[in-house]
């Protein structure tokens, strides 16, 4: 398991391994939306823990197809379903990749880019906190989608349209989290409730991913 | 009648659909017919919403149709997990465009009727929000359906999909409550203090009540009827196949 989680953080630092490709797209989303809605620092203020969310969701939602599809691919995939290790076990270790290489620079960079968006001061902490707790769901909910489309040639469009609607419960307590962190309003709920999602899917989820991950190497 | 699995078996299940499916059709077309007539010509304007509350017995069937339909899925699906039944896998596959158009006649109606009530064509609205997502289930578990060759894997995935699917859309819905207070009233038409009488404020009143009741058991059998006819469609399409198969083999 730990060789595997090692393999896969090689692959994604390693030259073309799409590590960064998150992050900087995670960065366009940012400079791009004052561009598009105005740069009025109270609008701004307001949107930005939405926007932010959105970009990260966004950029975890572009590398998601590759958590599985290359070791599909070339046979890697095969070759670990045949070892003793447990189907179980290598979904949650590349989703724990996922994250790794996608989540947590997410999390990392997002205080720089809010100041780029104008967030105020004491939403920076709820910011964090939010797409710390957010981030794994969202890889966890990733890999079950990649390994449902996983024997699909070209099954990006799909992934993503599988992926939305089981995203949207994630966003909506994240990024209301973030919010009312920035206005200072009492997060008990929204924090808990993302929370609960989070450890839930940690759970529960790779076991229907790597169900579904042999019914599709059968 | 025997035990209720003998109709997993695909001839015996096309021939009880060949059998039932001209009555159920023609069941469903008088209860629409009569309950769609009853309700646009027969009973009268509300006081305050006009003529536009008849829309009501085009919207309220066709939303309850397409909840339910989701949940007929869930239940064929997980039949098909545990008892390997093709069939109810077909079923399955069978009645989910049927489920989208419903959701579509319900977020199409929905609008025209909240144009002239709440002055909108849309709100993010919790119910409407929660049918927005469950339409782009149904998108999404049609695209997988078409998506992959196999048959029994599709049939397989698919299921999975449903299953997971519907606890996230619980999920969603409870997210969706929190995140914003509608505009759409609340359940009216089986509410408990409805049926003593002690809630006659909120609840539908019976001159729109059983019109409406009509339509919904026309709705439920042209469902039936649907699912039954495409149902045995896809167990032809799939024998042809497998016949086509077999005579390039010879």
């Amino acid at each position: 398991m730990k060789a595997l989680l090692f393999r896969d953080l090689k692959l994604a630092f390693r030259a073309g391994g799409g590590f960064g490709l998150g992050i900087a797209f995670f960065l366009i989303v940012v400079i791009l939306v004052p561009f598009s809605v105005g740069p009025e620092s109270g609008l701004l203020t307001k949107i930005a823990p939405g926007v932010l969310w959105l970009g990260a969701l966004l950029a975890c939602l572009l590398s998601l197809d590759r958590i599985l599809a290359l070791d599909w691919e070339d046979g890697t995939l095969d070759l670990v379903a045949t070892s003793p290790l447990p189907l179980e076990g290598v979904v949650s270790v590349k989703a724990l990749a996922h994250w790794l290489t996608t989540g947590v620079p997410l999390v990392v960079a997002a205080p720089v880019f809010g100041v780029l968006l104008n967030l105020p001061p004491q939403g920076f902490v709820w910011l964090v906190t939010s797409l710390a707790l957010g981030t794994p769901a969202l890889s966890v909910i990733g890999t079950f989608g990649a390994a449902l489309t996983v024997g699909i040639k070209r099954g990006g469009l799909l992934l993503s349209l599988l992926i939305l609607p089981l995203y949207v419960p994630t966003l909506i307590f994240g990024a209301e989290l973030a919010r009312r962190g920035a206005e200072g309003q009492d997060i008990t709920t929204p924090l808990f409730m993302l929370a609960g999602i989070t450890f839930g899917v940690i759970a529960l989820l790779p076991f229907a991913s790597a169900l579904v991950l042999r019914m599709n190497l059968r | 009648m025997g035990s209720i699995w003998e109709y997993a078996n695909p001839v015996k299940f096309s021939q009880t659909v060949s059998r039932f499916l001209m009555p159920v059709a023609i069941l469903a077309a008088i209860a629409t017919i009569v309950g769609l007539v009853w309700g646009f010509f027969f009973t009268p304007d509300d006081y305050r919403q006009g003529s536009t509350v008849k829309i009501i017995y085009l919207h309220v069937p066709s939303a309850l149709m397409a909840i339910n339909i989701w949940f007929m899925m869930l239940v064929t699906s997980l039949i098909w997990l545990v008892r390997r039944h093709h069939v109810s896998a077909l079923a399955a596959k069978a009645a989910a465009p049927v489920g989208v158009i419903m959701t579509l006649i319900a977020l199409w109606t929905g609008a025209v009727w909240g144009q002239p009530m709440w002055g909108t064509w849309w709100a993010w609205d919790p119910r409407l929000t929660s049918f927005l997502i469950l339409f782009l289930f149904y998108l999404g578990y049609i695209a997988l359906w078409e998506a992959i060759d196999d048959p029994d894997t599709a049939a397989d995935l698919t299921a999975v999909l449903c299953i997971v699917g519907s606890v996230f859309a619980m999920l969603s819905r409870y997210a969706v409550n929190f995140w914003n207070q509608g505009l759409h009233q609340g359940a009216s038409i089986m509410r408990a203090g409805a049926v003593t009488g002690s809630d006659v404020e909120e609840k539908v009143s019976n001159v729109f009540f059983y019109p409406l009741m009509m339509c919904i058991i026309g709705f439920v059998l042209f469902f039936i009827a649907l699912v039954l006819l495409r149902t045995r469609t896809e167990i032809h399409k799939r024998r042809t196949r497998a016949l086509l198969a077999r005579e390039r083999m010879a």
